[in-house]
């Protein structure tokens, strides 16, 4: 079926620059840093379920390993899982597609990008190699990240790595949407998922380079002698911080708009449905979320000793961001009216997520509010609501993504039975981990510790959060096992199993070979990839 | 650059302003105004996130496909139906945001301004242990692996202003019972008041992430009676001068 080349060879994967194939590369990359940060929270969960050193002898062992595995864990989630899953792999695989574009517009830098990405996950797992591992969390904030011991420069060099690569694909992937779709598509006949692919993009182009620079600065103030962070030769500890989350908020968004995307092509796919109002979605929702995403970063800087006048200023504006994400949440919850709804586990993993966003949303708007966040700010009550929205949010997108297209890029379809109880280990999974950091988190358990001896009333809900990590962690392997499993092995599928009206899957095979479609795409005026209720 | 960052800003705080300036702030106790506020925003959040959820729900169960050949037949919205899916809910949303926000603002007016009469406390924090020193210059500290030392003790009914610094990394003062935090910072000084109401004992515990022994950072905070506080604080500084 596939016009590919029947043989595997190595050396055709590594000199590609077949937009699919490096999609295909990108996954593998993202889902290996996912497994690897993924033991790592399991140690992090068995540390913290029982009072005391639980996984060392003394305490002194226990914090430092724990720190350097919540530092992995933070940066591979995010920086090696989540944006290179999200705009690496399903960009990459799926854009040209759904634009009917042969290619990226720029197919070597595309190749050169996702070896700078896996240097990257190199560099980063060098981590368990080097004698003094980075211990500074994904954050970075000096002075601790300059008097430490560890190696902070390896935690520069991912980023750096990683968002060099980060922006080479933005440009990449304006251009192609720009210039390259095909004859008669316009602006409004877009697939969500491009849109919020184009977002996510402009983004990371606008917001990485400060990033990056913060990062330098540190590595310059802690190998070079400069003093940019040093209160005693005129610098300035706050200056990091701003610069770190005026990147780091937005880049919440890079996230969370392509998972949200991904989730727009799944509900519509699965209740045959038009997307309820395309155009709220897009400019204002989308769009609006770029417009404030920069305006907001000091609400992660409420306990930092800014301003009042800043910290009351931005509590309105990172408040007002409800208005672009409520429009966005009612397009997608609107899309399931009067739709004909099916639920295989594209669907299954696409309504948790509904919930997922709810919790996580919802939760957001009492850490937005100031003087509410005076309490809430640095306790685990944030690190459930950043986990629900993001953390399992987008993983759950990526996954539901990935169980969404794997016909389309294997040609066979997965184990249906498998796939159910691996989502129902995750689902109830996620749910019995973090819910118990909501509550203790209202009751004052600090993040980042790995004991809490002045807390121990908080003993069991830590406990049950472990069990709920085991659940998930075989709900994923079963999850990847079956991935594998049907990949080499699975059923055949059909052309277009989930019978989509989007061009990826009505004018391409399975897999698609060279230059995607077996003859040029031209769309007509009335054609959108949500057309189901003409057909 | 800063000034259209003022302006943005700005814009709202005025928005907001006007709507706090009709509710005087009402609140002295911020551990109580803070609980308020919080149950207001449950409230709210407890609101929307049904509305959400039993529509999504309804809709899940009301539209299953009833043959898999089916298709869904959701109407497309003329101009004006368009328009209202996104002007009505975003101004309610709007609407929503600026009364919590003067909510909040009101509270956290309650948190930055320190009530007359407040005992300060010099708070250093160090890598890993907490200084406390009062206004006679008499310190206080706490030993956390042999559990010595008294941390911050305080007098009931006097409410306290902490001023703030670190001598070496970014650690921060969360105070649970208390309901604030803010950092501590080479180069700066931050403060935080609180009221003790009543005899209690509590924790601080570091909040910003300080290296190995971060999670053992912490020290007793102690509200007790004026007249035994006075006697803690004297019997402090003979000890100090001996
Ligand atoms: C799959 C199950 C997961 C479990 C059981 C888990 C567990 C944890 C735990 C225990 C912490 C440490 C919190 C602390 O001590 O303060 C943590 C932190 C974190 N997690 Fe996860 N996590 C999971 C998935 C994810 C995913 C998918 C992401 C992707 C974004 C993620 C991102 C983070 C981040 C950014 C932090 C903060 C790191 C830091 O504070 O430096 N986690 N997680
Ligand atoms: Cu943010
Ligand atoms: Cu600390």
């Amino acid at each position: 079926m596939s016009a590919q080349s029947e043989k595997f060879k190595l050396s055709e994967w590594i000199f590609t620059t077949d937009h699919k194939r490096i999609g295909v590369l990108y996954l593998i990359g993202s889902i290996a840093a996912f497994g690897i940060a993924g033991i790592m929270a399991l140690l992090i969960r068995i540390e913290q379920s029982s009072l005391g050193p639980t996984l060392a002898d003394s305490a002194m062992d226990a914090g430092n390993q724990y720190n350097v595995w919540l530092y992995f864990h933070g940066a591979a989630m995010i920086l090696g899982f989540l944006i290179p899953g999200l705009t690496g792999f399903a960009a990459n695989y799926f854009l040209p597609l759904m634009i009917g574009a042969k290619d990226v517009a720029f197919p070597r830098i595309n190749a050169f990008s996702v070896w700078l990405f896996y240097t990257g996950i190199i560099v980063a797992l060098l981590t368990f190699i080097v004698p003094d591992a980075p211990d500074i969390m994904w954050t970075g904030y000096p002075p601790y990240s300059l008097v430490t011991s560890g190696n902070t420069a390896f935690y520069v060099f991912t980023v750096h790595l990683l968002g060099f690569s980060s922006i080479l694909g933005a440009v990449n992937f304006l251009v192609t949407v720009i210039y390259m779709r095909a004859p008669g598509m316009g602006w409004n006949q877009l697939n969500m998922f491009v849109w919020s692919t184009v977002t996510a993009f402009v983004i990371q182009l606008v917001f990485v380079p400060v990033l990056a620079a913060a990062v330098t600065m540190l590595l310059f103030d802690k190998y070079m002698g400069t003093h940019f962070f040093d209160p005693s030769a005129g610098g300035d500890v706050l200056l990091y911080q701003n610069l770190f989350w005026f990147y780091s908020h937005p880049a919440v968004y890079v996230i969370l708009l392509p998972a949200l995307g991904i989730l727009y092509e799944i509900v519509a796919t699965f209740s045959k449905n038009r997307i309820f109002n395309y155009k709220a979605g897009v400019y204002g929702g989308m769009w609006g979320t770029v417009l404030i995403s920069g305006e907001v970063w000091v609400h992660h800087l409420y306990v930092s000793g800014m301003p009042n006048w800043i910290r009351i200023g931005q509590m309105v504006s990172t408040l007002l961001i409800s208005i672009p994400v409520g429009l966005m949440a009612i397009s997608l919850f609107g899309t399931l009216y009067r739709g004909s709804i099916t639920f295989s586990i594209p669907m299954k993993y696409a309504v948790a997520c509904l919930f997922l966003f709810l919790v996580g949303g919802l939760t957001g708007i009492p850490l937005a509010i100031t003087a509410l966040d005076l309490h809430l700010s640095e306790t685990s009550f944030v690190h459930a609501h950043f986990h629900y929205i993001m953390g399992i949010f987008a993983t759950f997108s990526v996954f539901a993504g990935v169980y969404y297209w794997f016909p389309k890029m294997t040609g066979k379809m997965t184990d249906e039975k498998l796939g159910t109880i691996g989502f129902w280990l995750n689902f109830v999974g996620v749910n019995i981990t973090f819910i118990p950091l909501f509550i203790i988190g209202i009751d004052g358990m600090p993040r980042r510790y790995w004991d809490y001896e002045m807390y121990p009333q908080f003993e069991n809900w830590h406990f049950v959060a472990m069990l709920g990590a085991i659940m998930i962690g075989t709900g994923m392997a079963l999850t990847i096992f079956n991935w594998i499993k049907s990949a080499i092995n699975g059923e055949a599928s059909s052309a277009n199993p989930w019978r989509s009206a989007s061009l990826e899957w009505t004018h391409t095979v399975n897999p698609p070979g060279p230059g995607n479609f077996l003859e040029d795409v031209k769309v007509s005026e009335e054609w959108t990839p949500y057309d189901y209720a003409k057909r | 650059m800063k000034v259209l960052l003022a302006a943005l800003t700005g814009s709202g705080l005025i928005l907001s302003s006007v709507i706090a300036r009709a509710e005087e702030a009402a609140y002295a106790d911020p551990v109580e105004s803070w609980e308020q506020l919080w149950s207001t925003v449950l409230f709210d959040l407890w609101i929307m996130g049904i509305i959400f959820g039993a529509l999504a729900v309804h809709w899940l169960i009301k539209y299953k496909a009833k043959s898999p050949d089916d298709v869904g037949d959701s109407p497309s919205l003329s101009r004006a139906q368009m328009w209202s899916w996104a002007l009505i809910p975003a101004f309610i949303f709007m609407a929503d945001d600026f009364y919590l926000a003067a909510k909040g603002w009101t509270v956290w007016n309650t948190y930055r301004n320190v009530p007359e009469g407040a005992m300060e406390v010099k708070v250093t924090g160090n890598m890993w242990y907490w200084e406390f020193e009062y206004e006679d210059g008499t310190t206080s500290s706490y030993d956390v692996d042999g559990k010595e030392g008294d941390g911050l003790v305080v007098p009931v009914g006097t409410p306290v202003v902490l001023r703030m610094t670190s001598n070496d990394v970014i650690h921060s003062f969360g105070l649970t019972k208390y309901r604030v935090k803010e950092d501590l910072m080479p180069g700066r000084i931050t403060y935080i008041w609180f009221n003790p109401k009543e005899e209690a004992e509590s924790w601080v515990t570091c909040v910003e992430f300080c290296g190995v022994l971060h999670s053992r950072m912490y020290a007793p905070v102690k509200a007790i009676p004026q007249p035994k506080f006075d006697e803690w604080l004297q019997k402090r500084a003979e000890e100090e001068n001996a």
